[in-house]
C-alpha cells in the first residue's frame, strides 16, 4: 500500500462518509472454533472434519490471497485480529460501516447438518467476537445453502440479530441459484428482511467452467464472471422475482461491467425466444435493476477513461454500486484511488456510503 | 450488389446432412453396419429444440431434410438474397459431441465428403468448415491433413461446449494441422461435452442455456491466451462463431487488469490480453445481443480498439431477423460498414477479390 498519512484518510472522512461492504474476518484457529461449535459434533469434527467438493483448489497469488502487510503483528491469520483489523481498516480509512463477509466454505460441507453446525459456530463467534466488541461492523450470516431448511432454520434462528445485515451464498454452487430448490431460503431472508450476497468463491461439485477445468489461478479468478453471470441469468429467468418480490440480491466482488452486455442479450433473446414454462412479467433487466446490487470492488478498468462513464451510462443502475475492498486480500481497492475517473460528488457520496446504507439500514 | 451494402461475406451458414443415410455412400461397412444396428441417431446434443420458431426460420423448412440440407434452399435463402460474394458454411453436426472416437472420425470424413458433393461443387460461392472429431486431436489433424488441401474449405469447426479447454497443449495436433493447411478454427455456438454448461450447474430453461454459452466463450477465450495457444502457434486464427460480441469491451477490461497484477503466473504472456484477441480472434456479428439504444452499440464498437474484429453473419436458418435491413447494426457507417460486412472476412479467410 501506498498511500500514507493521516492526510488521505482526513480526505475520505471530510468529504464523503464511507461503507465497505467486503471485508473478510476469518476464524483464527480451531480452539476458539471448538468453543463455540455444539458439543455433539466435536467427536465428528476431530475424527473427520470438512468435506467439500474437493478438487476445484487453485494456489493463489499469494498465501491466503492477503496483501502482504494484512498479517497481524499477532500471527493470526489476514482477517483474524479484530484490533489490527480496526487500525489498518476502519480507522485507517475512517470507514463508518463495514459489513463482514467471513469465507471459509463452512456453508458448503456436503454432511449437510455438520454444515448447518458449522455455520452456527461462525455465526455466534461473529456475534461475540466481532459485532458485539466494534459497533461499526455488520456480518453476514453464514448457512448451509445448498439445502433451503436449514438454511432457514438458521436464518429464523440469527435473522432479526440487528448486527446481521444479509445473509452469505457464494457464486459457485451445485444448481444456478435461481433454481426453486433455493426458494425457502429466500423466503426466510425476506421474512427477516435481509438481502442475499453472493460472495466470489464456493465450489459446486462441477467443473468451473462450462467446458472443464482450467489451469491457471488467474482462470480461477477472472472466470468467477462467468460464474456470477450464469447466476444473474438464472435469477432473472427462474420467475423467483415474480413469486418473491422483496427478494434483494448482492453481487459482492464480482466486478459489474460484464452487466450491461448481459441485460442486452436477455432481454433481446427473451423477446425473441420466450422463457419456456416460466412466463416474464418484464424484461430481464428490469427484474435485474429492481432486485440486484453490485459492490465495485474488483472494478473492471478501461484503458481510455471516457469508457468508464459509458459504462455507467450502460449500466442505470448509479443507486445500486456500492463500495467495497475486499481487504485484507491482494487486490484491495482503496477508496482514493479505486476508481478510474473522478466521479460527480453526489455519485461518489452514493456509492461510497448511501447505496449500502439504504440497503442495509445503517444509520 | 445488395441494395443496402456494397459487398457482402455472410460467415455463418449452417448446413447439415439431409439424413445419416445421405452418407452411407461415404461410410466403410462396418459403419453402416454400426449405424443400422445402434439406431445411432446423431450427436447426443440439443443446441435448438426443434419445436422453436427462433431454430429455423419458415423459409428455411423443407420436406426433403431438415433446415440447411437442401443446397438449393440454402443458397436462394442466403447468398442470393443478399447478393452475397461468398458464404461461408457452418455445419454444426458435432461430431466431437460422440464419444466413440473412431466413429466420430468416419461421420466427420463422411459428412466433408458429402459437403464437397452437395455444396461445394455445385455452388463455388460457397465455403465449408471442416467437420473433425476434436475429442481428439489426432484423428482431427488426419482429418484436416486429408482435406485440408481443398479450396473449398476455409476452416475447421469445432463447439464450444468441449470437454476440454480449447487453450490447452492437447489440442496442439489440432491447432498444429489448422495452421499447416491456412485454416482457421472456428469455435461455435453449441455442443454436448456432458459437463454442466455453466459454472454453477445445469440451466433451467432453454433461454438461460443460450444466453450462457456467451459466458463459455468467455471460459474459452480465457484458456486459450492464458495457457499460450497464440504464443505456441504465432499463426494460429479463431473465429468465435455465434457467441455474441458486445461483451468484448469488458472482458478486455477485466483481463488486462488481472494480467497487471497476475502475470507473474504466466511469463509467456508478454503482451495484454487484449493484444491476442486483437491479432488472434475474429467474432461474427449474430446473435449481436444489441443494446435497445444505438448509443451504446456505437460506444461498444468503439471500445473493443479494433476495427478488424467483427465479421457479418446471418445465422441461417436460425430466426435472428426478418430482412436485410434489420440485421444491420444501427449506426454504423462505412468505412466500418464495409469492414464488418465483407472485408474482414476476406482478409482472415483470405477470400478473394
Amino acid at each position: 500500500m501506498t498511500v500514507t498519512s493521516a492526510e488521505t484518510k482526513t480526505q475520505v472522512r471530510e468529504q464523503h462518509a464511507a461503507i465497505d461492504c467486503d471485508i473478510h474476518n476469518a476464524m483464527p484457529n480451531d480452539v476458539t472454533f471448538r468453543k463455540y461449535l455444539p458439543t455433539e459434533w466435536h467427536a465428528h469434527h476431530q475424527s473427520n472434519g470438512r468435506r467439500g467438493h474437493v478438487g476445484s483448489g487453485y494456489p493463489r497469488a499469494v498465501p491466503h490471497a492477503a496483501r502482504v502487510d494484512s498479517w497481524p503483528p499477532s500471527r493470526l491469520p489476514p482477517g483474524g485480529d479484530l484490533g489490527f483489523m480496526r487500525e489498518q481498516l476502519l480507522d485507517y480509512w475512517g470507514f463508518d460501516y463495514g459489513i463482514l463477509n467471513c469465507l471459509g466454505g463452512a456453508g458448503g460441507d456436503l454432511n449437510l447438518p455438520y454444515a448447518a453446525a458449522l455455520c452456527r459456530a461462525m455465526n455466534d463467534w461473529q456475534v461475540s467476537e466481532w459485532l458485539e466488541p466494534e459497533p461499526r461492523l455488520r456480518a453476514s450470516l453464514l448457512v448451509p445453502y445448498e439445502d433451503a431448511d436449514l438454511a432457514a432454520a438458521e436464518i429464523a434462528r440469527m435473522g432479526d440479530h440487528p448486527g446481521f445485515v444479509q445473509v452469505l451464498l457464494v457464486c459457485r454452487t451445485r444448481e444456478p441459484l435461481g433454481h426453486w430448490k433455493y426458494w425457502k431460503m429466500y423466503e426466510a431472508a425476506v421474512r427477516h428482511n435481509l438481502p442475499i450476497g453472493i460472495h466470489f468463491g464456493g465450489a459446486g461439485g462441477g467443473p468451473i467452467t462450462g467446458a472443464g477445468w482450467p489451469t491457471h489461478y488467474m482462470e480461477d479468478h477472472a472466470g468467477m464472471s462467468q460464474a456470477f453471470q450464469a447466476q444473474v441469468a438464472s435469477y432473472a429467468l427462474s420467475g423467483v422475482f415474480d413469486a418473491i418480490p422483496e427478494l434483494k440480491v448482492v453481487l459482492i466482488e464480482g466486478g459489474f461491467a460484464w452487466l450491461p452486455p448481459l441485460m442486452w442479450r436477455l432481454d433481446h433473446h427473451w423477446q425473441h425466444i420466450g422463457n419456456g414454462a416460466v412466463p416474464l412479467k418484464r424484461l430481464p433487466s428490469e427484474y435485474i435493476r429492481d432486485h440486484m446490487w453490485l459492490t465495485t470492488q474488483p472494478m473492471e478498468e478501461p484503458a481510455q477513461k471516457a469508457h468508464f462513464a459509458q459504462l455507467l451510462d450502460q449500466l442505470q443502475m448509479n443507486d445500486r454500486l456500492m463500495f467495497a475492498t475486499d481487504y485484507p486480500h491482494w487486490d484491495f481497492d482503496a477508496p482514493t484511488t479505486a476508481f478510474p475517473v473522478e466521479l460527480d460528488s453526489d455519485l461518489k457520496r452514493a456509492i461510497m456510503a448511501d447505496n449500502a446504507r439504504n440497503l442495509y439500514s445503517l444509520l | 450488389m445488395s441494395e443496402l451494402y456494397q459487398s457482402v461475406i455472410d460467415t455463418d451458414i449452417h448446413n447439415t446432412i439431409p439424413s445419416l443415410k445421405t452418407l452411407y455412400p461415404y461410410l466403410q461397412d462396418f459403419w453402416r453396419d454400426y449405424l443400422e444396428e445402434s439406431a445411432f441417431v446423431g450427436p447426443d446434443a440439443h443446441d435448438y429444440p426443434a419445436g422453436l420458431p427462433f431454430s429455423a426460420r419458415a423459409d428455411s423448412k423443407s420436406s426433403d431434410g431438415p433446415p440447411g440440407s437442401q443446397m438449393e434452399l440454402v443458397r436462394s435463402n442466403t447468398i442470393d438474397a443478399w447478393k452475397a460474394e461468398i458464404g461461408i458454411l457452418t455445419c454444426n453436426y458435432w461430431t466431437t459431441s460422440i464419444h466413440h472416437e473412431d466413429f466420430a472420425l468416419a461421420l466427420s470424413s463422411a459428412i466433408n465428403d458429402w459437403q464437397i458433393d452437395a455444396f461445394l461443387n455445385p455452388e463455388p460461392r460457397f465455403r465449408a468448415s471442416l467437420v473433425v472429431p476434436g475429442q481428439n486431436p489426432e484423428l482431427a489433424a488426419q482429418e484436416i491433413d486429408r482435406l485440408g488441401g481443398h479450396p473449398g474449405f476455409v476452416q475447421v469447426i469445432v463447439p464450444v461446449r468441449s470437454h476440454t479447454l480449447y487453450g490447452k497443449r492437447h489440442f496442439d495436433p489440432l491447432y498444429e494441422a489448422a495452421v499447416r493447411n491456412n485454416l482457421v478454427v472456428g469455435i461455435h455456438y453449441g455442443g454436448a461435452s456432458g459437463h454442466p454448461p455453466t459454472p454453477t450447474g445445469w440451466p433451467v430453461s432453454f433461454l438461460e442455456e443460450y444466453t450462457g454459452m456467451t459466458q463459455l466463450f468467455q471460459s474459452q477465450l480465457l484458456s486459450l491466451i492464458t495457457e499460450g495457444a497464440f504464443n505456441r502457434h504465432p499463426d494460429l486464427k479463431v473465429s468465435f462463431i455465434e457467441g455474441g460480441f458486445t461483451w468484448i469491451p469488458s472482458f478486455i477490461w477485466r483481463m488486462d487488469k488481472e494480467w497487471k497484477g497476475l502475470r507473474h503466473e504466466l511469463p509467456w504472456l508478454t503482451e495484454p490480453p487484449s493484444a491476442y484477441i486483437h491479432r488472434h480472434l475474429r467474432f461474427t456479428t449474430q446473435p449481436m445481443g444489441a443494446p435497445p439504444d444505438p448509443v451504446h452499440m456505437s460506444q461498444i464498437l468503439d471500445q473493443m480498439g479494433s476495427t478488424d474484429l467483427l465479421m457479418f453473419a446471418t445465422d441461417y436458418p436460425h430466426h435472428h431477423f426478418d430482412s436485410p435491413r434489420e440485421a444491420l447494426i444501427k449506426g454504423i457507417e462505412e468505412p466500418l460498414l464495409g469492414k464488418i460486412m465483407a472485408e474482414n472476412a476476406r482478409n482472415w479467410y483470405a477470400l478473394p477479390n
